[in-house]
């Protein structure tokens, strides 16, 4: 998958309140131009499982969208399979697919069962295949004694499993998932990874993935690409993340003697028994370590980055300036 | 570009899926989906047969009226019978029926409800899809339509006198009609992309079919004029063209007359469903879904 430049801008109409500015309307509309996403480029090797990250209205689904099929791009060019995905090639249909955590896409009165049907004739899928393949996810999705109930008396957690099955009878090779856990509780959550992770391990399938939940990407991607403001902010291993956005590194202590005072070591976080936790700077861990290993002779001590989810409120919050956002680190495209 | 982290294809990757050839996957897509269709209708059986009961009432009305101006008129207006009416409206109730397509108000539902996003991402046209689901819909208004008219046919006699190139024709021309009337809603649907309210349209052109079909009267008993324009419109060929194939006496040559123009209604459809088609997607927004 090969995305050069890529952006869609939509143009919106926008009107001031009031019956003076509807009057006005009539004549005149105005409209104002949205970048959904602007100047995008990375590629993605056959395989690889990706984590898309961004905040909401960062262009994630937008961008999905147009390497999908569903969207034409205002700017740039995508390629996935070789295919311009905006042309809708039959031939590049038959080998993505997408799935939407808030949509469905089965027939909604008829047993799972008739909906995997249709996408056997939708996809044209020999019916010896067909049957092998849609037998093995049911089994991998332990949704066996789902597929013969009406969709719409499936719970959100067990639809959502038959629409991933559904989405996969074709045996796609380039999964866009977006938010495929949204809404599912954490049993259900973990079920679904460990799918999705079966799946791209057995039939080798590009995955790209956005998730609210980092417990999603932390247990599937190795990369991130991490967008804002429709604008790539950076691309490169999820381990990596923390380095280049975290100016910050943590400190546990467990003290042999508690009731000590930290602060002069670092801003404490937590206080729990004689565990205390300190945010200290990124350059100044080791040294600070190594005066609390001399001064205090703790009984543990461990410096780690902050949780995954803490980097990424902190990427978000990065402000969208020229130059302030430039990806450094294994910068890809 | 390369990538440290890419996770190479398992050595052992299944051999890649037997697909059908194109020909028969489409004969199957349209078997499949037509009776998926007939097991979604078969789950609303009261609904189906009070919606086909609340299409009575406007051929019925339609037929008690004109039976009583025919009565009036000495027994017959324009070559119409109380019983030429009763087969009229009768055979009307079937090509109404015949003729129910995937309405273009869907479509603001089928984009707002993100079904247009599933059905994109599809190697198969969504015109596919409505013809082979609507023309599932058909076994069930048939098997309804039946009882129906012979109820009908009971309250009203009918007067028929039909041979084998009129039964023929009609059972032709109904599917033409039908193909006609979905290509022609698909395009009327496709403004939904450009602007979102559409009903002003939607209700000029359903006006002008009502009255330029022979839904609301047979065309034989138009003005001259009005079948003038009637002429130069598809909307003979969607509805009264395979009513008159049954009931009215068209001569062998008419018959075939009415069935080239449904040909080339249904080739006007198709490439102005094309055109269309390829400039709305590209307005597809597909914003929220």
């Amino acid at each position: 998958m090969d995305v050069t430049g890529l952006g869609k801008t939509y143009k919106v109409p926008v009107r001031e309140a009031g019956l003076k500015a509807a009057l006005k309307s009539l004549v005149r509309r105005e409209h104002r131009e949205v970048h959904a996403v602007s100047d995008l480029s990375f590629s993605i090797e056959r395989g690889e499982m990706v984590g898309f990250l961004g905040p909401n209205g960062a262009g994630k689904t937008t961008t999905l969208k147009m390497l999908s099929g569903l969207l034409h791009p205002s700017s740039g060019q995508a390629r996935v399979l070789g295919y311009e995905p905006y042309r809708r090639d039959r031939n590049f249909l038959a080998q993505i697919t997408l799935v939407m955590g808030n949509r469905n896409q089965l027939q909604w009165d008829l047993p799972v069962v008739d909906s995997f049907e249709m996408n056997r004739a939708i996809f044209g899928i020999a019916r010896p295949d067909f049957e092998a393949t849609r037998d093995e996810l049911i089994d991998l999705l332990e949704i066996g004694h789902l597929v013969t109930k009406p969709v719409r008396n499936l719970s959100l957690g067990e639809r959502m499993k038959a629409e991933i099955c559904g989405s996969l009878l074709h045996r796609p090779q380039v999964l866009f998932l977006d938010e495929p856990t949204i809404g599912l509780d954490v049993t259900m959550q973990k079920r679904i990874r460990t799918f999705l992770a079966e799946y791209n391990a057995r039939y080798g399938a590009t995955v790209m993935l956005t998730s609210h939940y980092m417990a999603d990407v932390t247990a599937l991607c190795k990369r991130v690409i991490v967008i804002h403001h429709g604008k790539l902010l950076y691309d490169g291993p999820l381990s990596e993340l923390a380095e280049r956005f975290e100016t910050s590194k943590t400190i546990g202590v467990t003290l042999a003697e508690p009731d000590r005072d930290l602060s002069g070591y670092g801003e404490v976080v937590a206080v729990d028994g004689a565990r205390v936790t300190l945010r200290v700077s990124r350059a100044e861990a080791s040294t600070v370590a190594a005066r609390l290993l001399a001064d205090l002779q703790p009984t543990d001590l461990t410096i780690e980055d902050p949780p995954i989810d803490d980097v990424i409120e902190r990427v978000f919050a990065t402000p969208d300036e020229p130059g302030s956002a430039q990806p450094t680190g294994k910068q890809r495209g | 570009m390369s990538s440290t982290d890419t996770t190479a294809p398992p050595a052992t990757s299944p051999p890649p899926l037997q697909r059908v050839g194109r020909l028969r996957q489409m004969a199957d897509f349209y078997a499949t989906v037509s009776r998926t269709a007939v097991q979604e209708q078969f789950q609303y059986r009261a609904a189906n047969y009070m919606y086909m009961i609340g299409m009575v009432v406007e051929p019925v009305i339609y037929l008690v009226v004109w039976s009583v101006v025919a009565e009036a008129s000495g027994g017959s207006v324009g070559g119409y019978t109380p019983g030429g009416f009763a087969a009229y409206y009768i055979v009307w109730m079937l090509v109404r029926n015949m003729n129910i397509v995937f309405t273009p108000y869907g479509w603001e539902f089928r984009i707002r409800e993100g079904q247009l996003s599933g059905m994109l991402v599809r190697p198969i046209h969504p015109l596919h899809y409505d013809l082979a689901y609507f023309a599932g819909w058909k076994v069930i208004a048939v098997l309804l339509w039946i009882p129906i008219a012979v109820v009908l046919a009971l309250l009203f006699p009918p007067e028929l006198s039909v041979n084998l190139a009129q039964v023929a024709t009609f059972f032709v021309a109904i599917w033409g009609a039908y193909v006609i009337r979905t290509l022609l809603l698909f395009v009327l649907g496709m403004v939904t992309l450009w602007t979102t309210r559409v009903a002003a349209l939607f209700e000029l052109y359903f006006t002008a079919e009502l009255l330029l079909s022979g839904r609301l009267v047979p065309l034989d008993l138009m003005p001259d004029w009005v079948l003038l324009w009637v002429d130069w419109l598809p909307f003979r060929s969607t509805f009264g063209f395979p009513i008159e194939a049954l009931v009215s006496n068209l001569s062998g040559p008419e018959l075939v007359r009415g069935l080239v123009a449904q040909l080339v209604w249904i080739a006007v459809g198709w490439a102005l469903a094309m055109v269309v088609w390829k400039r709305a997607i590209r307005r597809y927004s597909a914003v929220g879904n």
